[in-house]
């Protein structure tokens, strides 16, 4: 029993300190790849094939979703709305909360798990192959070849995904509320103009959707690069990449939101 | 051939993106409208402004005609100085009058710009000289209670 007990606490501590050093390992790793951007810059096309992968292909799966949580944002926001008798408010509560939130991080989710498992997977199985150890015997910095680009396609194209989801978004709303329902178009538009404000609203949106960008990317590629060079090592840790940056997201929105509409 | 059709598609991605956040700062936020065409100031007192906020619409006969710029508080007559931005093309006679007025029941609130007959207009920072406070709901029901009792005690 004493022994057990013992085992068991060792073994809390022993995690403790690991996680500690991951995060300290975590943050080195980071911090050698903005280092080592300077090839991404020299040599734009690197960060182009990436953009490709990460953004282009993830495009699908956000406007679709974005078109989506519109639809639904117009159906819910109606149905709510219409017992206080203001309807035509509609526009203003499709486009705050997807600019100022639903946007940037349902877009974040969906980057999460859409680009940012791939990119664990590739890096984690191009670990487990040797191939980043044989880029080391060519004297190629793997970091610089492979990593850094992976990033900087990640921080770049997460606020453009963010705001086409929430332009789709609102042509979601649009499309149910004023189409479907028949919400006075003059006013779902005006009272949307006159709500949302450029710096405050969509700026705000825009700040958060590269810090989440940043956030998954760098999850992401961390995961992939620290990841054990097996089968279950690569599985395990593309699994941990969706759960970390999730919880990142969530976490991270939260803090940003305390910050940004502090005043309000 | 690769190489081109990929950077087709990522140049439609990055165009596509910047095009969705023109879209959201254009057609959803509030860079156009009035504001970017050319507007001259004007100033009002009140006694209370209620909810009224910057940015808030002056509005005459239901039409828009211009936005409130800036609320100041004057601590000398402890009343409040709204400046107002009214579109160029619109002038007023020097006798207009200025009301806060509530679109709806629980709507924003909005300024109401009245002409008067006067025949020489307002000019670019000229003061309106007649103007009405926001009503206040709990002053407004504490008059009506105050003349509801005065009225039951002059019938005993």
């Amino acid at each position: 029993m004493a022994i057990h007990k013992g085992l068991s606490l060792r073994g809390i501590g022993a995690k403790a300190i690991d996680s500690v050093l991951r995060l300290g390992y975590a943050a080195r790793f980071i911090a050698r790849t903005a280092a080592s951007s300077g090839t991404s810059l020299r040599r734009p096309r690197l960060v182009i094939r990436e953009l490709y992968f990460t953004g282009v292909l993830s495009l699908i799966i956000i406007l679709v979703s974005g078109l989506f949580v519109g639809m639904v944002l117009g159906f819910q926001g109606y149905h709510t709305l219409q017992t206080y008798g203001s309807e035509s408010a509609l526009g203003v509560l499709v486009a705050l909360s997807l600019v100022r939130e639903l946007g940037p991080v349902v877009a974040a989710l969906l980057f999460a798990s859409r680009a940012g498992s791939a990119m664990t997977a590739e890096i984690g199985l191009m670990k487990a192959t040797e191939q980043l150890s044989a880029m080391e015997m060519m004297a190629v910095d793997p970091i610089a070849r492979v990593v850094a680009p992976r990033f900087w396609a990640g921080v770049i194209s997460m606020p453009l995904l963010a705001a086409m989801f929430s332009a789709m978004g609102i042509f979601g709303g649009y499309l149910v509320g004023v189409v479907l329902i028949g919400v006075d178009e003059g006013s779902f538009w005006s009272q949307m103009q006159s709500a949302v404000d450029f710096r405050e609203d969509i700026m705000n949106g825009v700040i958060k959707s590269v810090v989440f960008g940043f956030a998954v990317t760098w999850i992401s590629l961390f995961e992939g690069y620290d990841a054990p060079p097996t089968a279950e090592g690569v599985s395990g840790a593309t699994t941990r990449t969706v759960v970390t940056s999730s919880l990142a997201i969530l976490a991270l929105d939260f803090l940003l939101t305390a910050f940004m509409f502090r005043g309000v | 051939m690769q190489r081109s059709t990929l950077d087709l598609w990522v140049g439609l991605f990055v165009v596509g993106g910047i095009g969705a956040l023109l879209v959201l700062a254009m057609k959803v936020g509030n860079m156009s409208g009035i504001g970017v065409s050319e507007s001259y100031p004007l100033v009002a007192q009140f006694d209370n402004i209620g909810g009224l906020k910057p940015r808030a619409p002056v509005k005459s006969a239901g039409v828009v005609v211009g936005r409130v710029a800036a609320i100041q508080f004057d601590n000398e007559k402890f009343i409040a100085r709204v400046t107002l931005n009214i579109d160029k093309h619109y002038t007023f006679p020097k006798d207009s009058s200025a009301s806060i007025l509530t679109s709806g029941l629980l709507g924003e609130q909005y300024i109401g710009l009245e002409g008067g007959g006067d025949t020489v207009n307002l000019n670019p920072g000229d003061r309106i000289r007649q103007t009405q406070s926001a009503v206040v709901l709990e002053k407004l029901i504490g008059q009506f209670l105050y003349s509801k009792a005065a009225e039951g005690g002059d019938k005993k």
